[in-house]
């Protein structure tokens, strides 16, 4: 057992480290704290601008293979990274779907050219992705996407509706999973394509969330076109390919993301002490409890980290997303417990909120994106306990 | 990086199973239940002196193995798994912990090589009346006595293994002093004048407590282990409390897994319970308490080898607050599972329950242990407005690496 980052490791956290305050103190001085979730419309043009300087200097795509583009990091310097990039308080990323969950995926699946016309202008930070895999009628069941695309002649013809589509108001590309093939059976005939976003066919309508902000939007597909070789996998193959790309989702930005978290906790021990709410023992233990929660957090992942680089994430990695996500609702609930009636106070009309607030409110999707919580037990009991499939 | 375990510390887990499993497991227990003595003597002196387990952290300079906490958390787990009845929390986890940590050389070179042999089993004699673990709760006093001795005078209650040890390491406090202060840990044999143990009769009847009276026993002032006071004892009882977290993740995995095994083969409305959601939900839980216990030990038990002493102790903090809920947690979904027959005498199920609940208190219940780590935090003491050197989760801002990372 050992749970110390080397000397090597060390000296890549102070390269990080002193890449991003130069840049966070320099060119880019104004963007510390910026996006984010509830942040998003802030400073949109200069965090475009700061993805360009993240690739420039070869921060995208440091895990990704050489032969891909990238650096070959292994997960551990990617950790590293992510957690030197939240201490930082470096702007919210605009570019992570591409190459979080994209990239890799082309990398895996795609096709040489594929490799070659997509890959680049993500690691450049230049070309923004979102992910269309959510519909009215298609959440948790995602086999149940209606989208459909047909092929005429040398092109995709995309028609239907995505939602909860993260970014898709700023992205210049979609990976959109799609049904190419009628009266196939619900996980056969989907094909996973590569949609421009800037053309007329698309329609982008931003949703008004309960924060009162616009992360999501509703994207309409009209005909929407894209060559014919813009599909990633077979044609008919593509839900392997979209779980594939569900599989990265649980990848190294989540490992680091403690970080932030231990920030928000910083800050609500800062205001029990601040106010008095910690003279109340029951608040003391909640926020202990807290405390203990996001120790043991960091301790799963550094034994994900210790599982070493063979392959495939260890099995009680199959926790992580729900550990995390329960435990950050119950940290917005206990912010809001710690302010008292101040807790209602909201920073300025008409709806800015204060960031303890944003917590709490924001902190009521982690449990439902990226597979929610039932979704995610569904998967322990099948995948990590062995029960049998229920019925469906 | 590595989370793991060396090939040499997975063969002593195996090797500890083995031995357990050849025991009978659960039922090895069961037998020393009925047999009323709460020691299992045959599968100690297996352990104990064929494997070693007796002297695992003891230093090779005193005849141990020379080995440490993280190998001794493997053993914890596997003891947990099967609800061993051998005194190797009280020798090992605590007395052994307590001697290292409180202990002159010279009264670790006397005491411990008999330890290591597996000759003498030891049990620290701490809590008293209630099983407050505030040190200001100890009551019983060591008084001067002519002829540099001195005279120890209370009540022990809780003693894990106390009516069978052969040494007692006995927590008393200089007359007049109060809270922490003027405490000290004695040796004392077990048949010295004025000792009277019993066993208590308790619910978990897998692990023996003893109640130890001490009426003026005369030892000599030099019986008194080192002069660290309250902190050398806190410390071995961080080392304890880690002990107990890994045995309570071993007791919360098999707890788990009898709930899962049974999930697949019983079947109500024509098929396994276990297809039904609301027993995937409930199980899906408990896996990921599980492993979180199992992380937590895990690194609770590599921080008391090989961090500093300060993140030793909140880590066992951690590791005791967590594994205390996780057991228990798990324990009592297990008997919900299995329904009517986890009810039962019969079924093994109420005997992890009964050892979770009973684990709760040994050492601290887990919001003793969340009060620990709230006072850490600078939490419930008075703000004097400055807010530079206040406690923080020490992740999320400053200049250096996260600690337990660093």
């Amino acid at each position: 057992m050992q749970l110390r980052f080397s000397a090597e490791d060390e000296a890549f956290r102070a390269e990080v480290r002193a890449w991003l305050e130069r840049q966070l103190d320099g060119e880019f001085r104004d963007l510390r704290g910026r996006g984010g979730p509830g942040r998003e419309h802030e400073a949109v043009d200069e965090r475009r601008a700061w993805e360009r300087a993240l690739g420039a200097a070869g921060w995208i795509g440091l895990g990704w293979p050489a032969a891909a583009g990238g650096r070959g990091a292994p997960l551990l310097r990617q950790v590293i990274f992510h957690e030197e990039y939240a201490r930082a308080r470096a702007p919210g990323r605009q570019g992570h779907i591409g190459e979080y969950l994209l990239a890799p995926t082309i990398a895996a699946l795609g096709t040489p050219a594929q490799q070659q016309r997509f890959l680049p202008p993500i690691a450049r930070g230049e070309q923004l992705w979102c992910q269309g895999y959510s519909e009215p009628g298609a959440g948790s069941d995602l086999a149940g996407v209606a989208t459909r695309a047909e092929l005429v002649g040398h092109t995709w013809r995309v028609t239907g509706q995505k939602i909860w589509t993260s970014h898709a108001h700023l992205a210049d590309w979609c990976f959109v999973l799609c049904r190419t093939s009628a009266g196939a059976r619900r996980h056969e005939g989907l094909s996973y394509l590569l949609v421009p976003m800037r053309q007329d066919g698309i329609t982008v309508r931003p949703i008004r969330q309960l924060t009162g902000t616009s992360e999501f939007c509703e994207v309409f597909f009209d005909g929407a076109r894209t060559p014919a070789d813009h599909v990633v996998g077979a044609v008919g193959d593509g839900w392997k390919v979209a779980m594939a790309t569900l599989s990265f989702e649980r990848g190294a930005s989540t490992l680091g993301q403690q970080i932030s978290f231990a920030a928000e906790l910083d800050a609500i021990i800062h205001a029990a002490r601040h106010n008095g709410a910690d003279r109340d023992p029951q608040i003391r233990q909640r926020i202990a409890d807290a405390w203990i929660g996001l120790r043991v957090m960091r301790w799963n992942a550094l034994r994900v980290l210790g599982h070493g680089e063979r392959g495939e994430l260890p099995r009680e990695a199959l926790g992580g997303k729900l550990y995390w996500s329960t435990w950050h609702r119950r940290l917005g609930e206990l912010a809001m417990e710690v302010l008292g009636g101040e807790a209602e106070i909201i920073a300025a009309a008409p709806y800015a909120l204060t960031p303890l607030q944003e917590t709490f409110l924001f902190s009521r999707a982690d449990t439902i994106y990226a597979g929610s919580s039932e979704i995610q037990k569904n998967i322990i009991a099948a995948r990590a306990l062995g029960l049998p499939r229920g019925p469906t | 990086m590595r989370f793991g375990f060396t090939e040499e510390q997975d063969e002593l887990r195996r090797s500890v199973r083995r031995i357990l499993d050849g025991a009978g497991g659960v039922a090895a227990a069961r037998r020393t239940m009925a047999a009323g003595d709460g020691h299992d003597t045959v599968l100690w002196r297996q352990l104990a002196r064929e494997l070693g387990l007796a002297g695992l952290v003891i230093p090779e300079r005193h005849g141990g193995a020379g080995l440490g906490w993280v190998e001794l958390v493997g053993v914890m787990e596997e003891l947990g798994r099967t609800l061993a009845c051998v005194p190797f929390l009280s020798t090992v986890g605590l007395a052994t912990a307590t001697i290292l940590a409180a202990g002159t050389e010279e009264q670790q070179q006397a005491i411990l090589p008999a330890l290591a042999r597996g000759e003498v089993t030891a049990a620290l004699a701490w809590l008293e009346i209630g099983g407050d673990p505030d040190p200001a709760a100890v009551t019983t006093t060591a008084r001067p006595a002519p002829g540099g001795h001195v005279l120890l005078a209370g009540k022990k209650r809780f003693v894990v293994d106390g009516h069978s040890a052969d040494l007692l390491l006995v927590v008393a406090r200089a007359p007049g002093t109060s809270g922490a202060d003027g405490l000290a840990v004695y040796e004392v044999p077990a048949g010295a004048d004025g000792v009277r143990r019993h066993r208590l009769p308790t619910m978990d009847a897998t692990r023996a407590l003893a109640e130890v009276v001490l009426a003026d026993v005369r030892v000599p002032a030099a019986s008194r282990l080192g002069d660290g006071g309250w902190p050398a004892i806190a410390r071995a009882l961080a080392r304890g409390r880690v002990a107990l977290a890994a045995e309570q993740v071993g007791g919360a995995q098999r707890c788990l897994d009898l709930g899962v095994d049974y999930a697949k083969v019983r079947h109500q409305f024509g098929r396994p319970i276990g297809s039904f959601q609301a027993i995937q939900h409930t199980l899906a839980e408990l896996f990921v308490q599980v492993e979180s216990a199992r992380s937590a030990a895990y690194y609770a038990g590599w921080a008391a080898a090989h961090a500093t002493a300060d993140e030793a102790d909140e880590a066992a903090a951690v590791a005791a607050a967590y594994c205390g809920d996780a057991y228990f947690h798990c324990a009592a979904e297990t008997i919900q599972v299995h329904g009517g027959i986890g009810f039962t005498w019969e079924h093994d199920a109420h005997l992890y329950f009964k050892r979770a609940r009973a684990s709760r208190t040994l050492l601290g219940t887990p919001a003793f242990h969340r009060e620990d780590v709230a006072r850490r935090l600078g939490l419930g003491v008075a703000d004097d407005g400055a807010d530079d050197g206040a406690p923080s989760t020490g992740l999320g801002t400053g200049p250096a690496t996260a600690p337990g990372v660093a």
